[in-house]
C-alpha cells in the first residue's frame, strides 16, 4: 500500500479565512490503536491522539515532544513579554507571508478571540501583511514578522526599532520574534504534510 | 570545535551567560530547553535509524546556506566536517551557491490567492554533484530548498519523490520536522542577535 495520500474530491478553501479548517494528512499518520505510552508522552495533551496531524508526527516522538513544548511556553506562557493577541497575530502574519492557509485559520480565529479586532485581522487576511492593522503596536508587529519570514534572513535593526517605538520592551520583542520563528516551523510542516479542507459542516453555507 | 552540549541558540546568536538576553530567555524555560531537545532530536539522536547523523548535518549545512546565515553556516559546516569527505563538502557548497534564491515564494494551490503567485526556480543539484551525494540524500536537499524557499509548492508529488528515493514514512516525517526546525533556530537565533547588537535609547541608560 502506498504511504502517499491524494484527495482528488477534496473541498478545499478558496483563500485565506477566519473560519475553521480541517486538515488531511499526505503521509499515513499511526493507527490511533498503535500509539505506544510514548507515543502518548510526546503527544503531551492525550486529546491530541484524535487529530491527524499530530499522530502523523508522532512518527519522531521526541522530535514531536520538544516541538509542542516549546510551542506552548511561546505562546501560553504569560510571565512579562507581550500580549496573547501579539503573540497570535505574530503567528498570523508569518502564516499569511509564507502561504500556511490553514495556520492562518487558527491564529487569526485566535487573534481575533484574544483582542476582538476581527475587521483588522481579516485585513490582514484579505490584504496581506501591509495592511494596516489599526494602531502603531498590530503594524509593528506584522512588519517584524513578516519580515523575518524573509529568506535568505532579513529581519534587521529598523525591524527592532520598529517595535520598541510601538512601546514593546525586549522581553516583549523576543515573544514576538519567537512566536513569529516558531510559524516558520509550523508553516512548512502543515504546508509540506497535508493540506486544508473545508469541514463539511461549512460547505452548506459556502 | 563546536560545543554539542552547549544552547545552540545561545551560540548562533551570541548570548552569554548572565547578560541581558540571557536573563530574558530565562523567563520561556520551557521554549529554550525544548528548542535544544529538538536540536538534540533531530541533530544527535542517539538511534538515527535510516537517516544517517551526516546526512542529516549536510542537509542543515545546506539550509544554513540558504538562509545566508554565516554563523550557523559554519556551525553546521563544522559538525559536518568530522564526517564528510572532501568530496561531499565541495558538492554541498556548489548546491548552496546554485540553490540560493529570495523566498517564500512560489504558486498557491487556492484558486483565490492566484493573483499573489510568483514563478519560483526548482533546483537539481548537478549530476556529478548528485552522485555524490546518493539518490536519499539528493531527494532530501530538493526537498529541502522547496520547503525553505517555496513552502506553498509543497504537493504529494514531492513526497512521492522523497519515497522513490527510498525515503519511508518516519523519514519523512523527521527530515520534514529537520528542515522545518532550523527555519525556526536559524530565524530565533538571528533576531536575538539583531536586538542585542540594536542600540538600547532608554533614558540614557546603556544596557
Amino acid at each position: 500500500m502506498s504511504i502517499v495520500h491524494e484527495y482528488p474530491d477534496l473541498h478545499r478553501p478558496d483563500a485565506f479565512t477566519q473560519q475553521g479548517l480541517g486538515w488531511v494528512p499526505w503521509v499515513s499518520p499511526l493507527e490511533r490503536d498503535a500509539l505506544t505510552e510514548e507515543h502518548v508522552a510526546a503527544l503531551v495533551e492525550p486529546a491530541r491522539a484524535a487529530n491527524p496531524y499530530f499522530r502523523l508526527l508522532a512518527r519522531d516522538p521526541a522530535a514531536l515532544e520538544a516541538r509542542t513544548r516549546t510551542d506552548l511556553d511561546i505562546f501560553h506562557n504569560v510571565d512579562a513579554g507581550a500580549g496573547r493577541a501579539e503573540r497570535e497575530l505574530a503567528a498570523a502574519v508569518t502564516s499569511r507571508r509564507n502561504g500556511c492557509v490553514f495556520c492562518a485559520s487558527v491564529h487569526a480565529a485566535a487573534a481575533t478571540r484574544e483582542s476582538g479586532r476581527e475587521d483588522d485581522v481579516q485585513r490582514l487576511l484579505d490584504d496581506g501583511v501591509d495592511a494596516d492593522l489599526g494602531d502603531e503596536r498590530w503594524n509593528a508587529v506584522a512588519a517584524a514578522s513578516s519580515a523575518l519570514a524573509d529568506t535568505p534572513l532579513g529581519f534587521g535593526a529598523s525591524d527592532v526599532e520598529g517595535l520598541r517605538a510601538a512601546g514593546f520592551d525586549d522581553a516583549g520583542i523576543v515573544d514576538v520574534v519567537n512566536g513569529a520563528a516558531f510559524f516558520n516551523w509550523a508553516n512548512r510542516l502543515m504546508l509540506s504534510l497535508g493540506e486544508p479542507e473545508v469541514p463539511a459542516r461549512r460547505r452548506a453555507t459556502s | 570545535m563546536t560545543q554539542p552540549t552547549a544552547d545552540v541558540i545561545d551560540l548562533l546568536a551570541g548570548i552569554a551567560p548572565g547578560s541581558h538576553l540571557d536573563t530574558i530567555r530565562a523567563r520561556r524555560p520551557e521554549a529554550r530547553a525544548n528548542a535544544q531537545r529538538s536540536f538534540a532530536a533531530l541533530l544527535e539522536p542517539a538511534t538515527p535509524g535510516a537517516f544517517p547523523l551526516v546526512d542529516r548535518y549536510v542537509v542543515a549545512a545546506f539550509v544554513a546556506g540558504l538562509h545566508g546565515f554565516d554563523r550557523a553556516t559554519a556551525f553546521y559546516a563544522d559538525l559536518l566536517a568530522d564526517e564528510a569527505d572532501a568530496a561531499v563538502l565541495e558538492a554541498l557548497h556548489r548546491s548552496v551557491a546554485q540553490a540560493a534564491a529570495a523566498g517564500p515564494a512560489g504558486s498557491y494551490r487556492e484558486p483565490g490567492l492566484a493573483a499573489e503567485s510568483t514563478v519560483a526556480a526548482v533546483w537539481t543539484p548537478e549530476a556529478s554533484d548528485a552522485d555524490v551525494f546518493g539518490a536519499r540524500l539528493t531527494a532530501a536537499l530538493v526537498h529541502a530548498q522547496l520547503l525553505v524557499l517555496r513552502p506553498r509548492e509543497a504537493s504529494p508529488d514531492a513526497v512521492r519523490a522523497l519515497v522513490d528515493a527510498g525515503w519511508d514514512a518516519d523519514g519523512i516525517v523527521t527530515l520534514s520536522q529537520l528542515v522545518a526546525f532550523l527555519s525556526f533556530q536559524l530565524r530565533s537565533a538571528w533576531a536575538l542577535s539583531v536586538l542585542q547588537d540594536a542600540p538600547v535609547p532608554v533614558e540614557g541608560v546603556l544596557r
